[in-house]
């Protein structure tokens, strides 16, 4: 026991020794979190769209001005009289969408026929393109429900059927103004959480077999489970201060809710991060050089990170890779750190994820000790 | 010349004996391309809901099964009390819960009225969003069908038509993306390392002083870097051009001219860090997180450039990939000419041009002075 405290020591001696790594440790998650939650937003906005009003009667000047002023889109106006000239602004990227009144739009709507609505969008996001257009639909229909009155006058629409009609409301639980960032900053904090835990960890390790170092720890009486859990308990507690330091951040910041027990969440991390500096550990084990281990981190993180759910949900994931998803650490985390920070999950709640996550990290982490050999 | 060639095949030698580096440097485009492709969606589909009937009649039930067979969505419980709703929640299994009111049947036969209250997990806002845009749509649909006879009052059609991505293909997005990321990272990380590896284990002195001029050295490490980032970009475009369909409608010339010029400007940053670092760890830090970071994510890659604070979009003005990026789209996607990309193009070479003059300036043939 007394052994590991050593090595412990030792460690923290040799990491904030390097004038780096404090900076790195504490200034760049900072960054990190600042950039990436602002960047990293599939939240559309500020979408530009042009109108080409070929009707020009009130019906259609006031669907222009719902959606111009609707806080999604940006109105770049008209160049040109004909749809060519239009079509050349898309070409040349100064409009999104191309929002297209036939001329006698409201006159078919007075005579209670349906009018079409031609919208051109640029779709080379595919996302985007889905998004712009629910959004226009969704104007459209609150647009109609309030001019129905200016409608009725005119419509032919007889009295005597009566209509059988739904309301449907919608509630946005957890988070009501759908405020993307949101979701983003537990999302960051498992990156960041990842990043030092693991990266760091597995570096250092490959660093004292690249300078030879390792040599002289061999020769010491430490025993191999000493010197290996010497080496991760350092850095996971550098974590854990960089999880608590980025919680707060996420609080002050971005106002993320934290509902449920951070006691809670501070023991799945410690689990998880077992589990990940096991994972590293073996990729340094089989690393000769930091470059080499570098790449290989870097590759698997790369991987699990865009499989975990991070932006995408799993659920939209094939069959196979939601069961494949099973061996990806990052999903996990990824799945529980939401589940308490923005819906106040209790233990009872993440069981099914814990239990998993806890007996994977125990193999992982006897196989990265098996792996791990002291002669050279 | 012939010193030059043998010292590009050291380069050679160099990159080839360490078969995991490579393999991951070609293994990360394909993982990549293969993840974008045919893992990860943002569609909604099977998403699990929980329905809370209180009426339990013929339509409720009617709207439950459209909802069911719409393959959005997929029924995981019957909620019976409303402390359920919570606890369905919490267990991260159900992401919309969907409640009909008591007499729903008796309202809408009644009064021609009757309510729905779509509950989402709005914790991920934009999958909210799609899920109750999906459920209003089918309620809207099942409204149609049971007023076949009385017509709802006007309607307006949206005809949306997708330019230049008809199936909404992801794969127009990542092709480009994974492009730009994969030679960077190439050109950028390796070139810097390799040279700055020189450096820190003192093996530069021993080129330094041989008959090779500088500008033969850093010719010679950067010669292997520019083949491989070539077949890897020309790999990229076959896997995206026969795997994911993505077309290629401009001049594969002028595209291949883009990424030769690409690949030369991240060279020259690659020359540009391994001259202000002095060691591994140093340039490894620095290419990470000055490019790779931007490169993924303010690059309008994933996340687009128009939702974010203005001064990240000034930051992402300064990003070479996202030039790139454009020009990449707009050749292979619109199959515009230079006559449209001319500007971004300029941008590239003046900032090759640039890094260039600046290596050059601080390249050093005395190690200490």
């Amino acid at each position: 026991m007394q052994r590991i405290l050593f090595i412990i020591r030792k460690e923290f001696l040799q990491i904030f020794r390097n004038r780096f790594m404090v900076p790195i440790i504490f200034v760049v998650p900072l960054v990190q979190l600042i950039i990436l939650v602002n960047a990293a937003t599939l939240e559309m906005k500020n979408i530009r769209i042009t109108i080409v009003d070929n009707d020009n009667s009130s019906l259609s000047r006031g669907l222009s001005d719902h959606i111009v002023h609707s806080p999604f889109f940006i109105h770049v106006p008209q160049k040109g009289n004909n749809l060519n000239q239009v079509m050349r602004s898309m070409e040349k990227d100064k409009t999104d969408v191309i929002l297209i009144f036939p001329d006698r739009f409201s006159r078919t709507l007075h005579q209670n026929r349906p009018a079409d609505l031609q919208l051109l969008i640029n779709a080379i996001n595919g996302m985007k393109a889905g998004i712009t257009s629910s959004y226009i639909a969704q104007i459209v229909r609150n647009y109609l429900a309030s001019a129905v009155n200016e409608l009725a006058g005119s419509s032919s629409a007889q009295p005597g059927i009566r209509v059988q009609q739904i309301s449907a409301s919608p509630l946005y639980w957890y988070n009501p103004e759908l405020n993307y960032k949101i979701f983003m900053v537990p999302a960051i904090l498992v990156i960041l959480v990842t990043l030092t835990g693991a990266l760091l960890a597995g570096l250092n390790l490959v660093r004292e077999k690249e300078m030879g170092t390792i040599e002289q720890i061999n020769v010491t009486p430490i025993g191999k489970f000493e010197f290996l859990a010497g080496k991760l308990i350092p850095f996971l507690i550098i974590a854990l201060a960089e999880l608590a330091f980025g919680l707060a951040m996420g609080k002050i910041l971005f106002h993320i809710p934290i509902l449920g027990s951070l006691l809670l969440l501070v023991g799945v991390v410690v689990v998880y991060l077992i589990l990940v500096q096991s994972f590293s550990l073996l990729i340094s084990t089989v690393s000769n050089t930091q470059q080499q281990a570098m790449f290989l981190i870097f590759f698997f993180m790369l991987i699990f990170i865009m499989t975990s759910g991070i932006f995408t949900p799993v659920e939209s994931m094939p069959e196979l890779a939601q069961k494949l998803d099973w061996l990806n650490p990052v999903f996990y985390l990824m799945k529980m750190i939401r589940m308490i920070l923005l819906k106040g999950s209790i233990l009872r709640d993440i069981l099914p994820y814990l239990i998993p996550m806890s007996f994977y990290a125990a193999v992982m982490f006897l196989i990265a000790v098996r792996a791990y050999r002291k002669t050279a | 010349m012939k010193a030059f060639i043998g010292f590009v095949r050291k380069e050679f030698y160099h990159i080839v004996r360490d078969y995991r580096t490579l393999l991951v440097l070609f293994g990360m485009p394909v993982a990549q391309m293969l993840i974008f492709g045919f893992v990860i969606s943002t569609e909604i589909r099977n998403v699990n809901i929980a329905i809370y009937d209180q009426s339990n009649d013929v339509y409720t039930r009617q709207i439950t099964d459209r909802l069911i067979s719409s393959g959005y969505f997929r029924l995981y419980q019957r909620i019976r009390s409303p402390e359920q709703i919570r606890q369905a929640f919490r267990s991260g299994k159900v992401k919309e819960v969907v409640v009909y009111e008591p007499d729903f049947a008796g309202k809408l036969l009644r009064n021609g009225l009757a309510n729905v209250q779509i509950i989402a997990d709005a914790s991920d806002a934009n999958q909210a969003h799609m899920m109750v845009g999906y459920t209003s749509e089918i309620l809207f649909s099942c409204m149609a069908a049971w007023n076949k006879n009385a017509p709802l009052p006007a309607t307006i059609q949206v005809k949306p038509r997708m330019l230049y991505n008809e199936n909404l293909s992801s794969a127009y997005m990542f092709v480009p993306g994974t492009m730009a990321m994969i030679l960077m990272l190439i050109c950028t990380l390796m070139t810097s390392i390799s040279i700055v590896r020189e450096k820190e284990t003192g093996s530069m002195e021993v080129l330094l002083a041989s008959p090779l001029r500088p500008f033969q050295i850093i010719g010679g490490k950067v010669v292997p870097y520019i083949i491989l980032s070539l077949v890897n970009a020309i790999s990229v475009i076959f896997l995206g051009v026969f795997v994911f369909g993505v077309p290629v409608h401009g001049s594969l010339l002028l595209l291949l001219f883009e990424c030769l010029l690409y690949i030369s400007l991240a060279l020259s940053i690659g020359i540009f860090i391994s001259t202000v670092t002095s060691s591994q760890q140093l340039a490894l830090f620095l290419s990470m997180l000055i490019l790779m970071l931007p490169t993924i994510l303010l690059s309008g890659f994933i996340f687009p450039v128009e939702s974010m604070p203005a001064i990240l979009q000034w930051i992402c003005h300064l990003m070479p990939p996202k030039y790139f990026i454009t020009i990449l789209k707009d050749i292979m996607l619109k199959g515009t000419g230079i006559d449209t990309v001319w500007l971004e193009t300029l941008v590239l070479l003046g900032m090759t041009v640039l890094f260039f003059a600046i290596s050059i300036r601080r390249f050093q043939i005395r190690l200490h002075q």
